[in-house]
């Protein structure tokens, strides 16, 4: 017990902390509204197709800077959702291919790239690679508050445009039909997620940080049919699975942070499919097993009158 | 010599990737590769620490344990009401996230590189062979892959007419009375065989981009499912021809090339294709306009 106390007390934990906490409070809000839309995957594709950004990024500035990083990141994720919207929108290919299509080609161009870099003799380069696949443990204080900044721009942006989300998350004919700009928020959407996808990699990696997006997002799908009281239930999820999964991770058993992260999510979400109300497992075999003893109780008393009737 | 295995490594997985690919293209799976390519490393790890060797045979018995568990796992929740793109993304980040932890609680003192487990490099594939009573018959990756192309090709002639309804109309194909999860499992079944066979000698990413790259460009130059298999055979064999000269006057890592060069190939068709390319639809469509206000008598 006493251990758990000293972990809050080292400050160092406390940043790493408050750092994911916000990383997951953050994905779980706009992950709901990509979940809605079908967009899942899109946190795995982006954050696979940031690895070409990454790359021109130290070509250009030669210098292993986390912020030319985060820039050349954000780049190439916005020019991959122009490709997936291009795609899905000009031609029958739909949404999953063309997700899967840039993913690949952006990662082969990519690895292209680093191949080339390493093989250019650039002492500078080691390390690039580990960019991607990230590690709590080396966030620093300037880290954690431009991804405390981020987060808040994230939650603020998604409680102010919360009704265009939510027409374009149920029925973007409709939001067509009276005017709004579809295309745009559509874009605005998909560059919020290469937002919070860009600012999680450093903490938790590529495809771990695909998890956060969609892992509390489904969960909270589970306990509500509301979708307001959806995005606050799955950025708590995303919150709470990031609290326990740096804890365990900072009692000193020595275990990645980002993997725990996202094996606390999906407990909760095993958990959610079994026990909630009305979606859950349990419920519905409940629901099915009073269904079924009502129905024999009704032709238990049908016959009884039948064969009263017959007497 | 070793040019030539690695060209024929590049085709194999091309060409097995290509036909299972058209199936998942079409019935709207494109990221189970993706999936399966990630959901594998705890399969792995765990074969390993139970035989406690880096021979591949059990490796690879555990990542395509790894690859049926998923795919079954994925159609649970789904059935259960989870959206399919959903269920792909939670099922594959949870076990590769096992795998991290295995791999990072068990292995720490042992060199099981994940670099060199999960991702291999196809450039080291001519020097990896295979003898048989003393006599060196190629490389272990071209039999292994060659195996599940052969498999996979049997497979799809045999049950063609199945699949082919099962892709395009699951419900009619239910009540002709095919039975349709058994197809959909089958299918499944040959995805994770082949991704498992090809990745562990060519990488990841290659099998994920020909899994579904080829297919696409080839789901936008043709009407006809059977033609659809072909172009996308041919057009990931070409790209893996091309990528690797590509790489070879780079160079750089041939897998990425590989994809890149199948990449060009479908921005090309995206553009240019003769009935679906956006330029060729565009200029129809003006074409179209043109003629109606020319042609209509009273404007």
């Amino acid at each position: 017990m006493f251990d758990w106390l000293t972990v809050f007390r080292d400050p160092n934990v406390q940043w790493i902390l408050l750092g994911c906490l916000l990383l997951g409070l953050s994905s779980g809000v706009i992950g709901s509204f990509a979940y809605l839309r079908k967009q899942s995957l899109m946190g795995d594709a982006l954050s696979h197709a940031a690895l070409p950004g990454v790359c021109i990024a130290f070509m250009l500035s030669g210098s292993k800077s986390i912020f030319f990083f985060l820039i050349g990141a954000a780049a190439a994720g916005i020019v991959a959702t122009f490709g997936i919207g291009f795609i899905t929108r000009n031609t029958r290919i739909k949404q999953d291919a063309a997700l899967a299509i840039v993913l690949s080609v952006f990662f082969g161009l990519g690895i292209v790239m680093l191949t080339q870099i390493q093989h250019s003799g650039n002492g500078n380069q080691s390390g690039l690679d580990k960019f991607l696949f990230g590690q709590a443990a080396t966030m620093m204080l300037s880290d954690v508050m431009i991804m405390a900044v981020i987060s808040i721009l994230l939650i603020g942006i998604c409680a102010l445009l919360f009704k265009e989300f939510k027409l374009l998350s149920f029925d973007p004919g409709f939001a067509r039909g009276i005017g709004y700009p579809v295309a745009i928020l559509e874009q605005f959407i998909m560059f919020l997620i290469v937002i919070a996808v860009v600012a999680g990699i450093q903490a938790v990696g590529v495809v771990l940080m695909a998890a956060l997006l969609i892992t509390p997002a489904v969960s909270a799908r589970y306990w509500t049919e509301k979708l307001g009281l959806m995005v606050v239930l799955s950025g708590l999820f995303g919150a709470l699975s990031a609290l326990v999964g740096t804890l365990f991770s900072a009692t000193g058993n020595n275990l990645p942070t980002g993997p725990l992260i996202v094996l606390v999510a999906t407990t909760l979400f095993i958990f959610s499919v079994i026990v909630a109300p009305r979606r859950g497992v349990l419920s519905k075999l409940l629901m099915r097993a009073s269904v079924r003893s009502n129905v024999r109780r009704e032709q238990n008393r049908l016959q009884v009158t039948k064969s009263e009737e017959a007497i | 010599m070793s040019t030539f295995w690695i060209i024929l490594t590049g085709a194999l997985v091309a060409s097995t990737c290509g036909i299972v690919g058209c199936f998942l293209v079409l019935r709207r799976m494109a990221m189970i590769g993706d999936a399966i390519s990630h959901s594998v490393l705890p399969g792995i790890v765990i074969a390993y620490l139970i035989s406690g060797s880096r021979d591949s045979f059990f490796m690879l018995l555990g990542a395509a344990a790894l690859g049926l568990i998923t795919v079954f796992l994925i159609q649970l929740f789904h059935q259960s009401g989870v959206q399919s793109d959903a269920s792909i993304g939670v099922v594959f980040t949870a076990l590769f996230a096992v795998g991290v932890i295995l791999v990072s609680m068990y292995t720490k003192h042992i060199d099981l590189d994940l670099d060199c487990v999960l991702y291999g490099e196809i450039a080291y594939v001519p020097w990896n062979t295979i003898h048989l009573l003393g006599i060196d018959i190629g490389p272990k990756a071209v039999w292994g892959v060659g195996l599940a192309l052969l498999l996979s090709i049997v497979i799809i002639s045999v049950f063609y007419k199945q699949f082919k309804l099962c892709s395009f109309d699951p419900a009619l194909a239910a009540a002709l009375g095919i039975p349709v999860v058994l197809f959909h499992y089958m299918l499944m079944g040959l995805v994770s065989i082949s991704t498992v066979a090809s990745f562990e000698s060519v990488g990841a990413i290659l099998v994920v981009g020909m899994l579904v790259v080829p297919p696409s460009t080839a789901y936008l130059l043709t009407e006809r499912l059977s033609r659809m298999i072909i172009y996308s055979v041919v057009i990931g064999c070409f790209s893996s021809i091309v990528g690797y000269y590509v790489a070879y006057l780079l160079d750089a890592s041939i897998a990425g090339s590989m994809i890149s060069v199948a990449g060009g190939i479908f921005l090309l068709a995206l553009l240019f294709s003769p009935t679906h390319g956006v330029i060729f639809r565009k200029y129809k469509q003006r074409r179209m306009i043109h003629f109606h206000t020319t042609d209509a008598p009273n404007s």
